[in-house]
């Protein structure tokens, strides 16, 4: 118990600041989240068939350096409880209408956001008898973050940027 | 190698392992299976081809071991073309079963299994089409796929229920569905259905030049990219005799050793999380954010998956790498020291991680674990060690395994091969920095490569061993590759291993194996 106490207060806090759009008054970067955000934001993940590149980098955002839930974004265990979509991957066939079914079991205003170049486009991926290309060939797309795969950085600054210029 | 059902010599083909290839007719192909099975060889991996374009048309189906001597490659061509099939090698090598579904779905050629049910296809394309043969019509397949019930194995008693996982699972995961038959929390039965990520890999290796089709490869499992695209550029390598300058060897296994110490941060992290440790998960997954930040600085981004490329690797270290890179291993070193000792000593995660999900030595070498998982149940198989290519033959590489078999031997494994590969990154990175002063090339030619020739790359990924069978065709085209993910074998084990174990502890157990849904799909 000693080692884990001692161990928790050597590694101390973390936490980096926020990419948030350039619009926003930087004085309190915290409360500017908070204004964009709501207070919380519930995202879940759906990975519609990709190589787990992009997969790798979200869990990347829940390390301490990134701290994404101490921004108040949470991912979410079902489509219910969720703000917004983050879809990986080029849609696979066999995945297609497992995507449907999540985008339609969630409360509007169902923000979608595609994650990667093959979510964006299909990728390296394409348009095959397996792949229908990016997210939007199957669902509304509000966003998109480019990127094989794109940094945490890039993911939450997509994320920010999404709610930001989301439809009123 | 002369087996005894085989009266012929083998051919030896090109790789980075000793190959050698063998042309079977129909018995041979039975029993020369049954030989290697005698002699305790490793099924690596089947997969079938269309040459029904070639002076003598035929489909043909191949299969790869491993051998103390290196890869056996067996092929039997097939010549009726109306209704191919071949003999199942199932019964000798269990972890072929669903490898005979997979070269069915996409080809449309069948062993004689009994289990008729797709693997790959969910009734996305029609069941007369196959994707991987030569005449495939993309444009007639339905624009939307009718999904059929998947028959699951129905257990019955009393008390029994089912719960039904996936494909979407509750974190952040890649799909897949479980179908579990339960009495209580207690596990009686699981049933994996997979195949969710399948986005035709092989096919689209057709689509791109030699040249191009590493950057695939490095895509097949994106948590795995530089074993993937080691394994394509070696077998592109082997193929046309190119020569790869020694610095950028040692700079490719830097990668690799990276890679294996990213993924098993990650894991240990994880492991401790699903067993509620948390601060597990909170100081592993600071160390592996170290390690990748580490990688854009000394190899340019966080995952390498441009690192490896055809004759060498894509840039040097830059000169301050070195200074950075030994000063990290020696903190990365020192921390997960005093982690494992923490782990080691946490009466409550041990509790959760002993005897759990166990996976004894003779089940495991029954149905044919590979890599990681099977050296946490006492297989001693690691290529680095048995078949050490280029330059891992210089390096010594000390195997690492444990007996137990259960969650705590996987997590054990992993906090062992870290050190190694620590030892190994530091004895790769004296080696190249004694020769930094000098400008030293990193990337040779590759020669233009003649076609119809077959080529095989084996990498042991932090997984386990992944391999590429690459076939060229004319004009720098690939003919076919075949890219096989270790997962493909220990999915099964997964099956095993959960049984009698309580629900709750699914997770956990399936994180210590931690296999790829996107590797196997393909």
């Amino acid at each position: 118990m000693f080692n884990t106490i001692s161990r928790m207060i050597h590694t101390g806090i973390l936490t980096e600041p926020k990419p948030l759009p350039e619009s926003t008054p930087t004085a309190d970067p915290q409360h500017a989240l908070w204004k964009i955000l709501g207070r919380a934001l519930c995202i879940r993940h759906v990975d519609a068939g990709s190589c787990n590149g992009c997969e790798l980098e979200i869990h990347a955002l829940n390390n301490p350096y990134y701290n994404l839930e101490g921004a108040g974004i949470k991912f979410v265990a079902s489509p219910r409880h969720a703000d917004m979509l983050l879809v990986t991957g080029p849609v696979s066939v066999n995945m297609e209408e497992a995507l449907r079914r999540t985008y339609d079991a969630m409360p509007a205003p169902k923000l979608v956001v595609a994650l990667g170049d093959c979510g964006a486009c299909g990728g390296i991926f394409g348009h095959t008898y397996a792949s229908r290309g990016g997210v939007a060939e199957i669902i509304p797309v509000d966003h998109t973050i480019p990127g094989c795969p794109p940094t945490p950085a890039a993911v939450l600054a997509g994320i920010l940027h999404a709610i930001t210029t989301r439809p009123a | 190698m002369i087996f005894d059902h085989l009266d012929r010599p083998m051919h030896i083909i090109p790789g980075n392992l000793p190959c050698s290839y063998a042309s079977v007719r129909d018995v041979e192909w039975e029993w020369t299976v049954e030989d290697l099975h005698a002699t305790g060889a490793t099924f690596l991996t089947l997969w079938g081809t269309d040459d029904r374009d070639r002076d003598d048309p035929c489909f043909a189906i191949r299969a790869a071991f491993l051998l103390p001597s290196g890869v056996v490659i067996l092929s039997h061509k097939i010549r009726d073309l109306a209704n191919p099939s071949y003999p199942s090698i199932a019964q000798a090598f269990p972890a072929a079963a669903r490898m005979e579904r997979a070269v069915r779905d996409l080809l449309g050629i069948s062993s004689k299994t009994i289990d008729q049910r797709g693997w790959l296809r969910h009734d996305a394309w029609l069941t007369n089409a196959f994707p991987l043969r030569r005449d495939f019509n993309f444009a007639a397949q339905p624009a939307t796929p009718q999904s059929a019930p998947y028959a699951f194995v129905q257990v019955e008693g009393d008390g029994v229920h089912e719960i039904a996982v996936g494909p979407v699972h509750a974190g952040i995961i890649e799909p897949g569905h479980f179908r579990f038959s339960v009495v209580g929390e207690k596990v009686l039965r699981l049933e994996e259905r997979l195949g969710y990520t399948h986005k035709g890999v092989a096919k689209q290796f057709e689509s791109l030049p030699l040249n191009e089709g590493h950057r695939l490869a490095a895509r097949v499992s994106g948590d795995t990219c530089v074993a993937f695209s080691w394994a394509y550029c070696a077998a592109l390598e082997a193929i046309t005799g190119a020569g790869v300058p020694a610095r950028a060897r040692g700079l490719r296994a830097l990668a690799l050793e990276h890679e294996r110490l990213a993924n098993h941060l990650g894991d240990l992290g994880a492991l401790g999380n699903d067993a509620g440790f948390a601060f597990g998960l909170t100081q592993f997954s600071k160390l592996k954010e170290d390690l990748l930040r580490a990688n854009v600085d000394a190899f340019g981004s966080r995952y390498l998956f441009e690192t490896i490329v055809p004759g060498g690797v894509a840039g040097d270290l830059p000169q301050p790498a070195y200074a950075h890179l030994l000063y990290f291993y020696r903190v990365l070193e020192h921390e997960v020291t005093g982690l494992r000792l923490i782990y080691d000593e946490h009466g409550g995660l041990q509790d959760r991680f002993r005897e759990a999900g166990l996976l004894r030595h003779d089940l495991a070498v029954q149905l044919g674990a590979v890599g990681l998982a099977a050296r946490a149940s006492g297989i001693a198989r690691d290529l680095r060690v048995d078949h050490p290519w280029a330059p891992y033959d210089t390096l010594a590489t000390q195997i690492v395994t444990e007996t137990g078999g259960d969650v705590a031997a996987r997590v054990q494994v992993r906090f062992r091969e870290i050190f190694e590969s620590l030892r190994l990154c530091r004895a790769l990175l004296a080696d190249l920095s004694r020769n930094s002063m000098q400008p030293a090339p990193i990337r040779g030619d590759i020669p233009e490569a003649e076609g119809n020739r077959l080529g095989i790359g084996v990498i042991e990924g932090w997984r386990g061993p992944v391999m590429i069978a690459l076939e060229t065709g004319p004009g720098g085209t690939i003919r076919r590759c075949h890219a096989h993910d270790p997962s493909w074998q220990n999915w099964p084990l997964l099956e095993h291993a959960i049984l009698g174990n309580i629900v709750p502890d699914f997770p956990l157990i399936n994180k210590s194996f931690n296999l790829s849904y996107s590797g196997q799909d393909g």
